[in-house]
């Protein structure tokens, strides 16, 4: 069976370290504003640095360890070869004021980049400068009140959420500062198209729509609700987080959205590095273009250039061009991938999905609330364990990590009671996706003691976050006094 | 050559025991209206089709590595260490995602803690968050932060940031009311102007964003005299830093800071174009619930040992989703464990000697340009390792010919600053030694 390793590995400024040097003052700045006393981190050989972030390495689980099928967030496998691409230096040791004659390539890449994700979305035009997704989400709420106030229709002050969202799309909207007005889905688990269209009014801005949405379920009813959504003047944004479910199937732009996210760390298979560098490139209709962040990148007689001549754009929304070497990897992977490759993607991943909802709702052990089509993710309830057994969902997660399998998304979508949310991807087999199956089931027959002490193969026991919150040891310096007050 | 898809083998046994007879009635639920036969992209091609064409891409690039560049405008290249491009490959690392589940990802939170620890001696400042996306993102939430303490409306900025960073920045406002106002540099110095600053710090600022050393290179000196006209007030003292400089220069946490942010590329990210950010956001602790991002907290497991997750999440938008802190979910962790790993790499010790070669270096360039006779100095503050210096002649046209010679000279600032005529800012690091500055300084004395 898996184990994790386990090290008692000591911080790094627990490490033995050579005595620092005294510090002598600089010429030629002020010894008021010279720093003087040393910083205090240690000083530590190569060998023993190394050793420390090993070590470390090896108590972290990752797609490379095992099957990761968090809801939502799609983490796939990722070609080793896009990694090795994006560090040469060609491309990764490139200033972004050089002059434009020395990046052709870069520009090139991405110009070709934003005409692939325009294809792949249906949409007329990309930038590639937002840094993750929720970032794009928030640029799309810019571009939503540039088009309005461009309109003189100043009094749109509101977007309307499904209650199905991810938690960034209404964060997105009010940090953007419209209020957000959340709408319960209907039996089906889709958008309540009656409701919807008594919400829009005059007021609303924009309807910000996951489709699939975080059920896993297809929004049939999207062509109505693009209509009602327009005919109330306002904008109909597509959350590209489920992206994955539908490439070189249908596309967005088709469907009638104004404004679409797609996160490249997920769809397009570049890693989520621990949380992050991301990149959530955003695309809009024809009508949209003008307001899009500078610069604009323009090929001009087999020569490429920034633009930075658009009058109506928004400015900036990072502060150069995006996330460069996502941005490689992702042009990397859809070369691999074609249109063949891609439309493969999102028929296994849906494949994949509905083969194993069917085998564990055939086991009787958790339920699927809602309508029973899926996508690429769907998400179970443990209702009835915890009734039954007081097995809870997260107990569920934890015990999973036991058997060397990462757990689900749990406790969200919030409509569904003690959630598990499962997107497996198309990069998992058909092995792995029956010892996942197969652990589910075991770990929902087994002793409810058991399961709540969970894990016990991983480096640490379940982590106690109360305790984290009361004390708040946030820094090496917070545990120094920490310790000394004991 | 393998793909990336194993089921496609299986497809049809799996097909079978769903009932199904093709994959096509998996996806019967999407209105055949919009359903698509198949997207207008090339076929996929393999590996070594897409490395080669790839590398045919990289062949219309001159890297920095070819070109000897002294642009400024706050990226530079460094010297990246082979061992934190050997940690960050570790593909336990690069292939996870954010730690929710924290008994799988102690690697990941410890190594965050440690980031946080780093960010916090650095700075002097008593807690940090596990990274941002860039600084000028930074800057943004740092603006809404400061109104959600202070419940003011008027951010007080350098007229001499960034415009990148200024537009940024204004983008996070705009939904918000609140106002941001320009404070003039000191012609003379090209610090901030103080006089400016007294003039419009009223108690309606909620917080003073200072870059230490700025957009011009310029070490802020009179930084105490600033700190004190703030300091009585609500108004926040906001600090943008660069993390290099730290190693000699005086951390804001002791001029008293309330919010240090900063572009953390330069520890141990690449250039890449601009990308590979990481803002940093430090803060005092009194303020850490009003903080945006993620935060990594020390704890125990049920047994008592030591261990490592995410606190105070819920500040967070997937806790608190309409009214987060901020609407940050992925950040740029793997930025920052490269830049925990550049710098315990260095050590204290040799954090200050990249900082002090940061600073000579910065003083050679100078005086090269100005012994070329080419050159004159428009401001007299003391600087870092960027600065402004005025062309005595036709800038673009100087800029071609030195290009022409593989050689990337300064950054012209006329366009963003009118008054600056015929400028360029430069910059340069630990990187370049004698040898190179001899090289432009020939090729100088060629072109002009």
């Amino acid at each position: 069976m898996f184990r994790f390793a386990r090290y008692n590995e000591p911080l790094i400024f627990e490490l033995p370290s050579r005595e620092t040097r005294e510090r002598t003052p600089i010429p030629g700045i002020p010894r008021k504003i010279q720093r003087l006393k040393p910083i205090s981190i240690p000083n530590i050989e190569e060998p023993r640095v190394a050793r420390h972030f090993h070590h470390l390495s090896q108590m972290n689980y990752g797609v490379d360890t095992g099957i990761y099928p968090l809801g939502s967030c799609t983490m796939k496998y990722n070609p080793k070869i896009c990694e090795e691409i994006a560090r040469w230096e060609e491309f990764s040791c490139l200033h972004p004021h050089q002059d434009a004659s020395t990046v052709q390539g870069i520009l090139q890449m991405m110009y070709e980049l934003e005409e692939m994700l325009v294809e792949i979305t249906g949409m007329h035009a990309f930038t590639l400068q937002p840094a993750a997704g929720a970032h794009g989400e928030l640029l799309g709420m810019l571009l939503t009140r540039a088009y309005h106030e461009n309109n003189s229709d100043n009094n749109r002050k509101d977007v309307i959420i499904p209650d199905t969202a991810h938690g960034t799309n209404p964060a997105s909207a009010s940090i953007a500062g419209f209020n957000v007005i959340e709408i319960p889905s209907n039996k089906d688990g889709t958008v309540d198209v009656k409701l919807l269209k008594k919400s829009l009014s005059d007021k609303t801005a924009c309807f910000m729509i996951t489709n699939p949405n975080t059920l896993g379920i297809f929004e049939d009813n999207i062509l109505e609700i693009a209509e009602c959504v327009h005919d109330a003047g306002a904008l109909l944004y597509y959350d590209g987080a489920n992206m994955n479910a539908i490439l070189g199937k249908a596309r967005p732009g088709d469907m009638g959205f104004d404004i679409v996210h797609l996160n490249l760390h997920k769809t397009f298979s570049t890693p989520h590095g621990g949380g992050g560098p991301g990149s959530g490139p955003i695309g809009v209709n024809r009508e949209l273009e003008e307001f899009l962040p500078i610069p604009r990148i323009i090929k001009e007689k087999n020569r490429y250039r920034f633009d930075y001549d658009k009058p109506k754009s928004i400015g900036k929304i990072k502060e150069f061009y995006g996330n460069i070497s996502v941005l490689l990897k992702a042009y990397t992977y859809i070369k691999m991938m074609g249109y063949n490759g891609l439309r493969e993607t999102s028929e296994i991943a849906v494949l994949n999905a509905n083969y194993m909802k069917k085998k564990i709702v055939d086991s009787k052990r958790y339920e699927l609330p809602y309508k029973q089509m899926r996508k690429h993710e769907f998400v179970l309830s443990c209702e009835k364990l915890k009734e039954e057994k007081n097995i809870r969902a997260a107990d569920i997660a934890k015990r999973l990590l036991d058997y060397g399998l990462h757990a689900p998304t749990v406790y969200f979508p919030l409509i569904v009671k003690e959630a598990l949310m499962i997107e497996p991807t198309e990069t998992e087999s058909k092995e792995d996706l029956d010892r996942y199956i197969d652990a589910l089931i075991e770990i929902a027959d087994e002793d409810v003691e058991k399961l709540k002490n969970a894990p016990y193969n991983t480096p640490i026991g379940r982590v106690d976050e109360v305790y984290a919150t009361r004390n708040l040891i946030l820094t090496w310096r917070d545990f120094k006094e920490e310790m000394s007050e004991k | 050559m393998p793909g990336f898809i194993p089921n496609v083998s299986w497809k049809n046994d799996m097909l079978k025991s769903l009932g199904l007879s093709s994959i096509d009635e998996l996806f019967s639920d999407i209105p055949e209206k919009i359903r698509i036969d198949k997207l207008n992209l090339p076929k996929g091609l393999s590996q070594q089709e897409v490395e080669r064409e790839l590398s045919f891409l990289a062949d219309k690039n001159i890297s920095c590595k070819k070109l000897l560049s002294f642009l400024g405008g706050g990226v530079k290249p460094h010297y990246i260490p082979a061992i934190v491009k050997s940690i960050i490959s570790r593909s336990e690392f690069y292939t996870a995602y954010t730690p929710y589940q924290p008994e799988a990802s102690q690697g990941f939170l410890q190594a965050m803690f440690e980031y946080q620890s780093m960010i916090a001696e650095l700075t002097g400042m008593e807690v940090a968050n596990a990274s941002m996306y860039d600084a000028a993102t930074s800057l943004g939430e740092a603006a809404l932060m400061s109104t959600r303490i202070t419940h003011e409306k008027c951010f007080l900025i350098p007229e001499n940031i960034s415009w990148e960073r200024k537009s940024v920045l204004h983008n996070y406002v705009k939904g918000t009311g609140i106002e941001v106002k320009e404070i003039r540099y000191n012609r003379e110095t090209g610090g901030i102007d103080l006089d400016d600053l007294k003039k419009n710090l009223d108690d309606t600022v909620s917080g003073v964003y200072l870059e230490n050393p700025n957009f011009f290179g310029i070490i802020e000196e009179e930084i105490y005299e600033i700190q004190e006209l703030i300091e009585d007030r609500k108004t926040l003292f906001v600090v943008g830093i660069d993390p290099i400089s730290l190693g000699i220069l005086k951390p804001p946490g002791e001029y008293n800071a309330d919010i240090v942010i900063g572009e953390g590329r330069a520890l141990g990210n690449p250039m890449d174009f601009g990308g590979s950010s990481l803002g940093i956001f430090a803060c005092k602790k009194k303020y850490i619930r009003q903080m945006p991002g993620r935060i990594i907290g020390l704890t125990k497991d049920i047994n008592g040992n030591r261990a490592f997750c995410m606190t105070l999440q819920t500040r967070e938008q997937h806790i608190r989703r309409g009214k987060a802190t901020s609407n940050i979910c992925t950040n740029n962790g793997l930025n920052a464990l490269a830049a925990l790993v550049y710098i315990t790499w260095l050590g204290s010790d040799g954090f200050y000697d990249i900082s002090r070669r940061n600073f000579e270096n910065g003083q050679k360039l100078m005086e090269i340009l100005l012994d070329s006779g080419r050159f004159e100095r428009i401001f007299t503050g003391i600087h870092f390792n960027e600065f402004v210096l005025r062309y005595k002649g036709d800038v673009s046209k100087f800029n071609t010919l030195l290009l022409e010679k593989g050689i990337h000279s300064g950054l012209p600032l006329e366009a963003y600053f009118p008054e600056l005529k015929k400028t360029l800012l430069f910059g340069v690091t630990e990187v370049y030694g004698e040898d190179d500055f001899n090289r432009l300084y020939s090729a100088i004395m060629e072109v002009s």
